[in-house]
């Protein structure tokens, strides 16, 4: 059997669950190692290759003519392509982390201690920072207070939460 | 400007930090990637952008107060071995070595703090410190990125924190190392399982020289791997306290071999003496090994407590690029052995044998009964 990403022969064989299917992923040694299969550090391998297994199903490889395929995401500041992130598993500058936040989530999956930055902070960015934080609070006691159907608290979360996102 | 010569005339500050309260931890570094906003990051970035980062860049880190006379260089600027030097000194990392032109490598006279410019992020800045000293390390290193930070548009998200190239340095962005000297451990087969339980918590483990599980010279470096969630100060003490704990281990197992074997052990530190003394073709897995051992007996009273430093700095001296630039010359492998031998021989020249130096020491201690010989 050949390797769903180029001509040669598939030695790594996986099946994926995903979107409520099981599909059936073949790769050769080289393209297992290129999109991190290998790498036991748990990255999500459906949100890994699933993008690139429905193209490979319809006939495009990885490399080449397709990185600029209508429609695919680029990070406007510096022109990094989701391909590109697939690739090599880095970002292209600082607002790619924004563009490519959806591709991001698998990735820091079992990557670190947790998902939100606890510790130092630029100093001008310290008031904005808090601000931030304190915004995520009254959101979460807003879902809260409208889970428990208190409403009235909700209303007064509602206007503190406007007033602080007007600040930003 | 500073020149390469009389950077490395000297060696740095924490090679020469002597005798610590663990005399397991030879040193401990931290290091910070951070990066600018709207700019791409260096692996991305098109050459002349890369060329503009670098000209924000390098006047800020050479205008730092602990900068001042830094030694600073663009890549393309060092020769191959120079580079070499740096990597085997820790003052850069091998991914830097291998970069040229638009990238710069800015580092202290003393070499406690060195800061990479265009490496995998726009800075990765670090600051090493001997024996166990990581809250100290990384208090001096961020006092010093509070004043790049006043400079410089940090691309820095409220819940991603400091943006990284790599997912896996975002948040601190903190690297927090140490190197451990454990030839206790490796000795009574205990290496195994401490290292294991190390792996266990999250913190990486490697040897600092060799292949695989292999590791010349006992000695290993722990790190952490998260950077994202937990403050500087909870990942710092956690590294700090399982160091002391593998250190205390190391200690502990010296002292059992002392008590149960003290026949091995001399006759270990005696040979080892006896080759690094001696010897006039000694490769580096050789003169690692050996040099371990002496150090070893440094710490255990074999030799007078200075033999530590000296074989601290030789770890350094005895790789390749330190060699060659020593010589002066492109060195075939067997002229290496010949050098690295030489300067085995010179070094230790003065070192009294191990069998003088405890004869002489049981003497003492009969005069001063209960002091213990093995307490660094
Ligand atoms: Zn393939
Ligand atoms: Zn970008």
């Amino acid at each position: 059997m050949n390797c769903d990403y180029c001509e040669s022969k598939a030695t790594v064989f996986l099946t994926q669950l995903a979107e409520g299917q099981m599909k059936k992923v073949c790769l050769c040694e080289r393209c297992a190692k290129e999109r991190g299969v290998t790498d036991p550090t748990g990255f999500s391998l459906a949100d890994m290759l699933l993008g690139k297994f429905e193209k490979a199903t319809t006939g495009t490889t990885f490399r080449g003519k397709e990185r600029s395929v209508g429609g695919a995401k680029v990070c406007p500041e510096c022109g990094f392509t989701i391909d590109d992130l697939r690739k090599v598993r880095r970002f292209g500058c600082g607002n790619c982390y924004t563009v490519f936040s959806e591709e991001l989530a698998p990735m820091l999956r079992g990557m670190h201690k947790g998902l939100s930055h606890i510790g130092k902070v630029p100093e001008g960015l310290m008031e904005s920072h808090t601000r931030h934080q304190r915004l995520e609070e009254l959101r979460k006691k807003l879902e809260q207070a409208i889970a428990s159907e208190s409403y009235e608290i909700a209303a007064g979360l509602r206007d503190e939460i406007q007033t602080l996102d007007e600040v930003s | 400007m500073m020149r390469f010569s009389t950077l490395i005339r000297h060696p740095a500050d924490w090679m020469t930090g002597g005798q610590t309260e663990h005399g397991a931890v030879l040193t401990s570094r931290i290091r910070f990637a951070r990066n600018l906003r709207g700019h791409s990051f260096p692996g991305w970035a098109k050459r002349e952008e890369r060329a503009e980062t670098l000209a924000v860049l390098r006047p800020a880190v050479e205008e730092l107060s602990a900068m001042k006379d830094a030694f600073s260089r663009e890549l393309g600027d060092l020769t191959p071995v120079q580079k070499q030097v740096l990597v085997e000194r820790h003052l850069i990392s091998r991914e830097h070595a291998a970069r040229s032109e638009g990238s710069a490598a800015v580092i202290e006279r003393r070499q406690s703090f060195s800061i990479m410019i265009n490496e995998e992020d726009h800075l990765r800045m670090q600051a090493i410190r001997s024996g166990l000293r990581l809250s100290e390390a990384f208090e001096s290193l961020s006092s010093l990125d509070s004043e790049l930070e006043a400079k410089l548009d940090y691309a820095f998200d409220p819940t991603l924190g400091y943006l990284t190239t790599c997912p896996t340095n975002l948040g601190t962005g903190l690297r927090a190392s140490a190197m451990l000297h454990l030839p206790g451990l490796v000795l009574s087969d205990q290496i195994g399982p401490v290292l294991q339980a190390v792996a266990k918590i999250g913190l990486a483990v490697r040897g600092l020289y060799g292949e695989g599980t292999e590791s010349l010279g006992n000695l290993y470096q722990m790190s952490n791997q998260s950077t994202l969630g937990e403050s500087e100060e909870t990942i710092i003490a956690r590294l700090e306290r399982v160091i002391a704990q593998v250190a205390g281990h190391e200690l502990n197992a010296r002292d059992k071999l002392m008590e149960d074997d003290p026949q091995m052990v001399a006759d270990k530190i005696g040979r080892a003496y006896g080759v690094l003394r001696y010897a006039h073709l000694i490769d580096s897995k050789e003169a690692l090994n050996h040099l371990s051992l002496l150090r070893l007996g440094g710490n255990l009273g074999f030799f007078s407590a200075e033999t530590v430093t000296l074989c601290d700095t030789l770890l350094m001296d005895i790789q390749q690029a330190h060699l060659q630039l020593h010589a002066g010359i492109k060195l075939s492998p067997d002229h290496r052995d010949t050098i690295r031998a030489e300067i085995m021989r010179s070094r230790l020249q003065s070192l009294e044998s191990p069998d003088k130096h405890t004869h002489n020491k049981e003497e003492t201690d009969r005069f001063t009964e209960g002091d213990n010989p093995q307490n660094e």
